[in-house]
């Protein structure tokens, strides 16, 4: 049996590489699409054919599509993520800080949020019906209805011009004290933590209430068991699928779709290094940022996708 | 002996969807001796499970113990607080589940959760516990008794399920078990066993016992007396042999009605040219096809059956025979992967989708649930209408004066046909049901265990008009069953299958005397009302070891 969840668990790493290949395809792709000629642009309106046409072969813009694909995507099976067009910085050295950045502040966040949205979805459903139940349950259908700039411009109005108690920017780098972290990531964590939590609390809950229905969760309530005991330990391991998923989903968000809270609150992540690099059109610093957004988002699915096949006793 | 149980002027409330209260236990009162084991007997909705979770002062969400009193050993159930009860629960009085399979937690080993009600209540030390339990297993007669705990639930089968269920219930000493239709689940020959065990184990321990179940037979084998239900109120309480031989209430009687079946009288064997029906060699399955061009899985190996006309022919085997494979291969539904199917005495083709119209319409099935089986959505109007403009090709008033012939030969009133599915009763859905499939006219109608999900009474009157309609209207009937008192009401000609062959052929008058030694084991394992059956009946354990997977 112990072959059959290896089995499962290799097909899942080797879905998850074929996606990868085939996102790397479409990145590469979309991004050759976006109008303009890059040689054109870089060297600004005065410059002439020649030198254009002299910076296309430097750069293999002449070359086919797909001779370019396979020259980037051998690149970075080497580790190699290309040259920026903009400055001519080594992209690895440009995404290096800024990724960590991007982490430091994802981690921070699914520190908070992670049990916060467990724990509400968990007691929700144990109060199933209860006025804190629909209250959670009103919360969390507002949070979600409200879209994060709307929170993140309203939190900088209140705490950073009315009240003055956090700064408006967070400038990653100045980090020098605990005071310091909590100051500068108050206010994106608080509105990421709003965001993610929401989707996470909602599928925990229905994940819980569907367990807590089933005959073997009625069968330990006539055993004698206490409500904590049905819940933690009849109804939360068959529940463990699909809120592994949830937590998975809602981070791989925190990897690359915080684009909005980075840009309001001037954080130096991943996601605002890409939203310069569109405005500048270097392309090896856009694909390198999508690839590794879809890297994340791969790795934390397939490791829920993987987490639940382990726990599925069926499959042991 | 003194009172274990006494049940006063019960009465617990549900809550339909529209909001409003419904009393669906009017009023019930009954006693139970220490030691003594009290069957509650009725049809679905009866309120049996009801009132035998009301002795743990639970009752199902939505419901609520309106008022009367269930005192256990003194305790008043009702009363107490959800505290109190949680310490009663599984240390006086236990539950033994319908579907073990579901009352299992698959993420748990079934050791751990035997054991547990003992962790709960702190009555042992852990050690202790898995030796009571081993010792359990034994009583029990489980195979392997010292391992079978550390497995997982999916990995035991049905029966030994069902008995590790009861050693769950019985670890924490009770004074009294529930035993919720523990066997309806299991096949007639795992019954056996399983029965056996909880029968010893319960007079060993001198326990008392509820057990709640449909099935008068399986009934008389274990109670000392007998309690009969109907809507939420007693209709007769007496010994089993007082009910057995001396039913007073009608609803008993026709309970015990049901289960002598009127055998249908030999139609007249006509002297037809050619059967109406011939198969041979049927090969049908699931999985991907083979080099060979079988499928990997076989269902169905290499059966041959034969309908005359005018005749019924009934299938009988255990869960997982083939038996429904072989009826939706036969309608084409699963094309079979090899033999021949002669009906009418043209060759069909093994797809149903290059069947033509009229092939499809002269062989119509029937399926087991008409809960799926019939369109939440539509009417039964619109459910009726549709086979009529499909294969007759009829509209407005031809078709609605079809419909209402269509409904009286069923027996419904007409004015029903404006409801939906979901508001009618479980033996009206299935005359609809049945009702669709005479709308083609068909010649021959394949019925895939179209019983087995209602009650006994309305079970009965569904073959008595299975069998008036065939006099009416010369149909003949294909008769798929798990259970050989319906086959035999019905069927001039008896197929038993197991494993996905045809083990035998008999006719129902010597049903009695069956040659194949499987259909001997199968024969002699369906309950009879003689309570002294189960102590009396013999299984060759040879047999038992080939032909059961307990």
């Amino acid at each position: 049996m112990k072959n059959r969840v290896l089995s499962l668990a290799l097909s899942r790493l080797l879905i998850a590489l074929i996606t990868l290949l085939i996102v790397s395809f479409a990145v590469f792709f979309a991004t050759t699409l976006l109008p303009g000629d890059t040689a054109s642009i870089l060297l600004g309106q005065a410059a002439t054919p020649e030198a254009v046409e002299g910076l296309r072969k430097a750069m293999h813009l002449d070359e086919p599509a797909i001779f370019r694909f396979l020259r980037w995507i051998v690149g970075l099976l080497q580790g190699d993520l290309g040259t920026s067009y903009a400055n001519n910085m080594l992209v690895a050295d440009l995404i290096g800080g800024r990724f960590i950045n991007t982490l430091k502040l994802a981690g921070v966040t699914a520190l908070f949020s992670v049990p916060i949205a467990l724990t509400l979805g968990i007691t929700a459903a144990m109060l199933r019906g209860s006025l804190y139940d629909r209250a959670v349950t009103v919360l969390t259908i507002g949070v979600i209805s409200v879209p994060e700039f709307m929170i993140a411009t309203s939190a900088v109005l209140v705490f950073a011009v009315y009240m003055k108690w956090l700064p408006a920017l967070s400038f990653a780098n100045e980090v020098t004290s605990f005071a310091d972290l909590l100051r500068i990531y108050a206010m994106p964590v608080i509105t990421l933590t709003f965001g993610v939590s929401a989707q996470m609390i909602r599928m925990t809950r229905a994940a819980v209430i569907e367990t807590l229905s089933t005959p073997y969760v009625e069968m330990a309530l006539l055993k004698g068991a206490s409500r904590p005991r049905m819940v933690f330990r009849h109804a939360l391991p068959n529940a463990l699928g699909p809120i592994v998923n949830a937590v998975a989903l809602s981070l791989s968000y925190l990897l690359g779709g915080v684009i909005i809270v980075e840009t309001i609150f001037n954080y130096p992540g991943v996601a605002k290094l890409m939203v310069d690099a569109v405005a500048t059109r270097d392309l090896p610093l856009i694909q390198s940022c999508a690839m590794i957004f879809c890297l994340g988002y791969l790795l934390l699915t397939t490791t829920a996708d993987i987490i639940a096949i382990v726990s599925n006793p069926r499959l042991r | 002996m003194a009172k274990l149980v006494e049940i006063r002027d019960l009465k617990v409330e549900a809550t339909t969807d529209s909001g409003r209260r419904v009393e669906i236990i009017k009023g019930v009162s009954i006693d139970i001796a220490e030691g003594e084991i009290v069957a509650l007997i009725g049809e679905s909705g009866s309120g049996k499970t009801t009132i035998a979770l009301t002795l743990m002062g639970y009752a199902r969400p939505g419901c609520r113990i309106a008022g009367g009193s269930v005192s256990l050993a003194g305790k008043d159930m009702v009363t107490l607080s959800e505290k109190q009860r949680a310490k009663i629960r599984g240390t006086e009085v236990a539950y033994v589940p319908q579907s073990a399979a579901a009352a299992f937690n698959p993420a748990a080993t079934i050791m751990d959760q035997v054991i547990e009600v003992t962790r709960i209540h702190g009555l042992m030390s852990p050690d202790e516990a898995r030796a009571r339990a081993v010792d359990l297993f034994r009583a029990l007669s489980l195979p392997e008794p010292e391992t079978i705990g550390s497995r997982y639930p999916h990995q035991v089968s049905g029966g030994q399920l069902q008995r590790l269920s009861a050693a769950m219930a019985l670890i924490g000493n009770p004074k009294l078990v529930i035993f919720d239709e523990p066997t309806t689940a299991l096949d007639v020959t795992t019954q056996i066993e399983v029965l056996r065990a909880f029968k010893s184990v319960m007079k060993q321990g001198g326990i008392g016992g509820v057990y709640v179940s449909h099935d008068l037979a399986v009934v008389a084998q274990i109670a000392d007396r007998i309690v009969v239900l109907k809507g939420g109120e007693v209709q007769e309480v007496g010994t089993t042999d007082d009910i057995l031989t001396n039913a007073k209430h009608p609803y008993t009687r026709e309970l015990l009605a049901a289960f002598e079946p009127k055998r249908r009288q030999a139609a007249q064997v006509a002297a037809a040219p050619a059967p109406l029906l011939q198969i041979e060699g049927l090969i049908a399955g699931y999985g991907q096809i083979q080099a060979d061009g079988l499928p990997a899985i076989r269902a169905v190996e290499n059966v041959s059956i034969k309908v005359e006309k005018g005749r019924n022919l009934g299938i009988i085997g255990e869960s997982g025979c083939g038996k429904s494979t072989l009826a939706r291969a036969i309608a084409g539904i699963l094309p079979a992967a090899g033999g021949s199917i002669i009906f009418d005495g043209v060759k069909l083709e093994q797809n149903a989708r290059r069947r033509s119209r009229e092939q499809l319409r002269e062989m119509q099935i029937v399926f087991q649930y008409a809960d799926t089986a019939l369109n939440p959505a539509k009417s039964v109007e619109e459910i009726l209408a549709r086979p009529l403009a499909f294969y007759h090709g009829m509209g407005g008033k031809a078709r609605s004066g079809r419909i209402d012939q269509l409904l009286d030969m069923v027996r419904l009133p007409r004015n029903l046909r404006h409801r939906r599915p979901g508001e009618l009763s479980g033996g009206q859905k299935q005359r609809v049901n049945f009702a669709r499939a005479l709308a083609a006219d068909p010649k021959l109608i394949l019925c895939d265990e179209i019983t087995s999900a209602l009650d006994t009474v309305v079970a009965a009157a569904v073959i008595e008009l299975l069998k008036e309609l065939q006099r009416e209207l010369g149909l003949s009937y294909i008769f798929i069953s798990h259970d050989l008192s319906v086959v035999e009401a019905i069927c001039d000609e008896i197929v038993v299958m197991y494993g996905g062959k045809k083990v035998e052929e008999i006719t129902p008058d010597k049903v009695k005397a069956p040659q194949h030694p499987y259909s001997q084991l199968l024969f002699s394992s369906v309950p009879k009302l003689d309570p002294t059956w189960l102590d009396g009946v013999e299984q060759d354990p040879e047999l038992v070891r080939a032909y059961c997977r307990r």
